[in-house]
């Protein structure tokens, strides 16, 4: 049994805004399929006692004084934008809301 | 025409460079130059879009000439006022294409990025610049990061100088070609799984991936932000340790930056130093333990010796056992493209880098502006990693994928924390196999992610490793790197072992691995 | 989105009748830090374009987080004051999705493990009564950019052209406050969740945490509503923690979450309408639907936004750029230590030092003046004036121009000043009012109005007893009836001079004026 989709590649992939072509989708899946195949050992290995490490060092509470700082001027900001219009990036028509 | 680097002023070391200098005997202008020169006559040309062409080491994406004459004279000028300079001021540097360079092209190897300048230095960019080092260029990589071969680059790979067929490691194959090819004295790195140690293994350099927050990530272009550690690369443990000790400071800007002191690596590379050390064999990274089964012949033959070496030099050798090991590889490749599928999401063609229109539809949206883009901008394996780390972090699967290799993370900690208990410091093989030839493993993702299995587990659990030469594996007379781990903060006992064992197999040698290098054809850029 | 009408409603009552209300209100904090959440750009309102940025906040690859600690103080501060626990441990996590207007694709903030949780906050309400609200959690977490949406006729998202996104919001500093289901509020529903957001607002003001200015959005409300069918017998009066078991027991409805809530009176119209609405929806035998509405102010309605049938994946995982937070209890206690005194015992203290009734009291407390009166107090005014002030003639204008009190533009040291020329009777109360005219117009202080408008009662006795004079002379009945000995017929007289005076007479000294005149001792009509 297959351990990822077709359609579950293609639903990855416009979740991560990525157009595939049909080609790429089939050699895609083929290989996602291969890699979660062997990676699924993970899940055999630690216990449910055993937790989770999300930060390799254990430090803790660091955090900065609240003093600004000098920024970007905006057109050193604005320089790589594709487009700029009246100091703002400009972004094509928006489809969805957030 | 071939060339020999041998008797140039590019075969000196850093330190001997840094120390001619000093003296008087040499500028930085005329060091610069001869880098210069060494650059233009092996590494090769590339096309308008910068992907390389012809023959060539194809080292370097960005070759900054005359601004790193204008440095090189202004530190020779500083030095003739009578200024009181770094050591290693003047002193010729390549810089990973990952890290932020203010002024000067930043791609990170990858289409998406093409021609992007940054506003900003990174923080080791900024070091280098506070020790006056003459940044010569930027050098190849896997899209970032991504990748133990460079042929990932959306730029064209780089050869390794042992052999141009050959991969130079990844992902930061550029910087040790450039070492390898005596482009560069000293280069810079980033380790995620390996992008330093494989490389320098691989191509006969010394390699560093030191305590994760040793050295600042401001500024690295994220891959994986819970393994990536920039790091120093060289082709001696002394010069690796000299650009360690610039890099290798607290930064306010990276809140994963270690407070602290550093350990004093140059003195102990200097001390070189291991008797009565225990030097602890991991089982499971070795040939012998059931996971070995892939590790090539020449490279367990010059791991045996260098056992040997540290072993005559006073060195007490245990074997260690580390089980969790063998789930390694499979935690880091869950929890990698996890951060990668978070990391690159800013690539977006909104603010900075490529944007591409899709073809065949009028007045196309953000959001297809967006797909359109990242379909054209990243590379297969980008690709991969991003919808692999999409799907191991989709609420379905989180805890079955991620939160198990997170754990699996946790047992790794545990084992190095027993095996340190019985050893000072821990070896392995770097990589297991010399280098393969460029193309070889392209089509076989898992295939070429087994390259990471001996470097992974130190990136997991944040401690330093280095890659020394052990030397050439007698089937294919191709370099084999000796990795040596310590425990997190204990950065310098690799530079007490590392320079024992350069030491010792310099000795039988007779001089250093890179003489034997096959000289390299000239190439007109 | 471009209908903006409302979908059929059923009356409120009726509605009340068949459906019991559950709330869930979210709070967007703006704090009022320097700087931003995780880089040192600053939050200033209303600077030009792209001009408070830098490669952390604008997401250039390389760049990394670093935590305000002001930021992390005030989440702490208002987590203790909202009487929640403070977690020993937290972290922040990425929230996963793509939208231009935030630049790195992810929203750094906090998930399952909030700064703050499990706490809440009484609210008193109309009548005197006090509500308890459940607060689940109070997180940190970072603001997004802001488009602006060219092109198209409506200017909204929808039909736009193109749009210009400014980063300067990118990043500011938020808290964001949940509520617990809010049950048994019955149908004081609508008056409930306003008295929360109210309550709220005025505890983030009272910690300094925010300039909680709803109108420039740094505080927003999102209002969840959901209706279950009413058990009958159960009342629909706000019953709090006495509702009734079996009404508890009834499973919640599919909840609707309103967004852009972002004024009190806006809270309460947009619950009582979704509460009409859903209740038409399900009283026809329809189901809800679970999405995002839009609410529109002008019309006063909600509108579908983006359904959320298909719940987002966010891919949630912890922040691996910013290490966990394990606030000391030593600190965490210092921070309790500079909380503001509850609003309750603040209330029966002041009420106590300024001797109002308890009516009085909370007359001043509906008209959110407690604060304003305690400024003009302490600015020279007695309790007493300052009372009348703001509960009668602000309270009045702002309600005319449909602005809260506290917005009003003048200030509690002004009213102070304008009570004193008063007292001093250099003006009479009706001047006192042309005069606040002057101020809230902007044309300076009292002081200043009095003077510019020249606003002088008139003391000169000759022109005075002349007005008064002619007064006594054209209405000879009044007169004689003073004369006759009714003296309370002297009112009619000093109307008459105070108009001819234009009110700038002391209207004591006008009637003393007249009754000296017309003293009965005289007994001449003349």
């Amino acid at each position: 049994m297959s351990a990822i989709s077709r359609e579950e590649v293609a639903h990855l992939a416009s979740l991560a805004r990525i157009d595939l072509s049909a080609v790429e989708l089939d050699r895609l899946a083929g290989q996602l399929d291969v890699i979660l195949g062997a990676v699924a050992t993970v899940r055999e290995v630690a216990g449910d006692d055993v937790p989770a490490t999300s930060h390799p060092m254990p430090l803790t509470n660091v955090a900065r004084p609240d003093e600004p700082r000098p920024g970007l001027a905006p057109a050193e900001a604005l320089a790589a934008a594709p487009e700029a219009q009246e100091q703002r990036f400009r972004v094509p028509r928006i489809l969805e809301e957030d | 025409m071939s060339t020999s680097a041998g008797d140039a002023l590019v075969g000196l070391t850093a330190v001997q460079m840094a120390e001619a200098m000093a003296a008087g005997e040499i500028t930085s202008v005329e060091l610069t130059r001869a880098h210069l020169d060494r650059i233009a006559a092996v590494d090769g040309g590339r096309d308008a879009d910068g992907v390389a062409t012809g023959p060539g080491v194809h080292a370097f994406l960005h070759v900054r000439a005359e601004e790193a004459l204008v440095d090189a004279a202004a530190v020779d000028a500083a030095r003739a006022a009578g200024e009181s300079l770094h050591p290693l001021a003047g002193v010729p540097i390549a810089v990973k294409d990952v890290m932020t360079t203010r002024g000067v092209t930043t791609t990170c190897g990858s289409r998406i990025l093409r021609g992007w300048v940054p506003p900003y230095d990174a923080t080791v960019v900024r070091n280098i610049k506070a020790a006056r080092m003459v940044v010569l260029g930027k050098t190849n990589m896997d899209e970032f990061a991504m990748g133990s071969s460079t042929e990932h680059s959306a730029y064209g790979p780089t050869g390794n100088p042992w052999d141009l067929d050959r991969i130079p490691g990844g992902s930061g194959g550029g910087s040790s070609a450039a070492l390898a090819a005596f482009q560069t004295p000293l280069a810079t790195g980033t380790d995620t799984g390996g992008s330093i140690r494989q490389p320098a293994a691989v191509t006969g350099t010394v390699g560093v991936k030191p305590t994760y927050g040793a050295v600042s990530r401001y500024g690295i272009v994220a891959m994986a932000s819970s393994l990536d550690q920039a790091g120093p690369c060289a082709r001696t443990v002394l010069d690796t340790a000299m650009l360690h000790a610039v890099m290798a400071t607290h930064d306010p800007m990276d809140s994963t930056s270690l407070p602290g002191p550093r350990p004093d690596v140059v003195a102990a590379a200097r001390a070189g130093d291991v008797s009565g050390m225990r030097i602890g064999v991991v089982r499971e990274l070795h040939g012998t333990g059931e996971s070995g089964s892939g590790y090539q012949t020449g490279v367990l033959q010059r791991f045996d010796e260098a056992v040997e070496v540290l072993v005559d030099a006073g060195a007490k050798v245990v074997e260690v056992s580390c089980p969790s090991f063998t789930a390694a590889l499979a935690a880091y490749y869950l929890i990698m493209p996890s951060e990668v599928s978070s990391n690159l999401a800013r690539f977006d063609a909104m603010r900075y880098g490529l944007r591409v229109y899709p073809a065949g539809i009028d007045d196309p949206t953000t959001e297809q502006v967006m797909a359109a883009t990242r379909a054209v901008g990243f590379g297969d394996e980008a690709k991969r990693r991003i919808i692999l780390g999409a799907y191991a972090l989709s609420s379905g699967y989180y805890d079955a994928y991620y939160g198990s290799a997170q754990k699996v993370r946790t047992l790794i900690q545990r084992d190095f924390a027993a095996a340190f208990e019985e050893a000072d410091v821990l070896i392995s093989p770097t990589s297991p196999t010399t280098a393969f030839r460029l193309g070889e493993k392209l089509d076989d993702p898992l295939s070429m992610y087994l390259q990471d299995v001996a470097t992974i587990p130190a990136n997991l659990a944040g401690i330093p490793g280095m890659s020394v030469p052990a030397g050439l594996a007698d089937e294919d007379a191709l370099p084999v790197g000796l990795q040596i781990l310590a425990p997190a903060n204990a950065d310098d006992r690799l530079y007490r072992v590392g320079a024992v064992v350069e030491a010792a197999l310099q000795r039988r040698w007779g001089g250093p691995l890179l003489d034997r290098i096959p000289a390299l054809v000239e190439v007109n850029r | 989105m471009t209908v903006t009408t409302g979908d059929d409603v059923l009356g409120y009552d009726e509605a009340l009748a068949a459906f019991d209300p559950v709330l869930g209100l979210e709070v967007h904090v703006e704090l009022n830090t320097r700087t931003k959440m995780f880089c040192g750009c600053s939050t200033a309102f209303g600077a030009e374009p792209n001009s408070q940025v830098c490669p952390v906040c604008l997401g250039l690859p390389g760049s990394l987080p670093v935590l305000n600690a002001t930021a992390l103080e005030s989440a702490v501060r208002i987590g203790l004051a909202l009487n929640c626990a403070v977690a020993d441990r937290c972290r922040f996590a990425r929230k996963n999705y793509f939208y231009p207007d935030m630049p790195k694709n992810f929203q750094t903030s906090q998930y399952d493990e909030p700064i703050a949780h499990d706490g809440h906050l009484d609210v008193e309400l109309d009548d005197g009564g006090s509500f308890r609200i459940g607060i689940e959690r109070a997180h940190m977490e970072e603001d997004t950019g802001k488009s602006r949406h060219v092109g198209g006729a409506t200017g909204r998202i929808h039909g736009a052209d193109y749009s210009l996104v400014d980063y300067n919001r990118a990043g500011i500093p938020l808290i964001e406050i949940v509520t617990k289901p809010i049950e048994g509020t019955g149908d004081a529903a609508p008056q409930i969740a306003r008295a929360y957001v109210a309550a709220l607002r005025d505890l983030l003001r009272a910690l300094g945490v925010s300039d909680v200015r709803m109108e420039q959005g740094s505080l927003r409300c999102d209002a969840n509503v959901s209706l279950r069918p009413r058990v009958p017998g159960v009342p629909t009066a706000a019953a709090g923690a006495l509702l009734a078991e079996a009404q508890r027991a009834v499973p919640f409805g599919t909840r609707s979450e309103t967004k852009n809530v972002n004024s009190l009176r806006s809270v309460e119209r947009a619950v009582r309408y979704e509460i009409t609405r859903q209740a038409a929806v399900l009283a026809r035998g329809g189901r809800v639907v679970q999405e995002t509405r839009h609410w529109h102010e002008d019309t006063g309605v909600t509108t579908s936004g983006r359904s959320k049938e298909q719940a987002e994946d966010y891919r949630y995982f912890p922040e691996p750029d910013l290490v966990p937070i394990v606030p000391e209890p030593a600190w965490v206690e210092q921070l309790r230590a500079t909380l503001p005194e509850p609003p309750s015992q603040r209330r029966g203290r002041l009420q106590r030092a300024w001797g109002f009734t308890d009516l009085e009291m909370r007359d001043v407390v509906n008209a959110r003046a407690v604060e304003l009166i305690e400024a003009t107090v302490a600015a020279g005014a007695s309790p007493a004036a300052a009372r009348k002030w703001w509960t009668q003639e602000l309270a009045r204008r702002a309600n005319a121009d449909g602005v809260e009190l506290a917005d009003l533009p003048v200030t509690p040291a002004q009213i102070a000043e304008l009570q004193r020329l008063v007292d001093s009777g250099a003006i009479n109360d009706k001047l006192a009012r042309q005069a606040l005219d002057g101020v809230l117009a902007g044309e300076g202080g009292p002081a200043e109005v009095v003077a510019g408008r020249g606003l002088k009662v008139v003391s000169d006795d000759s022109a005075l007893g002349a007005a008064v004079d002619r007064a006594i002379s054209a209405n000879p009945d009044v007169a004689r009836k003073i004369r006759a000995g009714k003296i309370a017929a002297a009112g009619a007289l000093v109307g008459v001079v105070m108009g001819d005076m234009r009110g700038q007479a002391d209207a004591a000294k006008v009637r003393e004026l007249i009754l000296a005149r017309l003293a009965p001792a005289d007994g001449s009509d003349g």
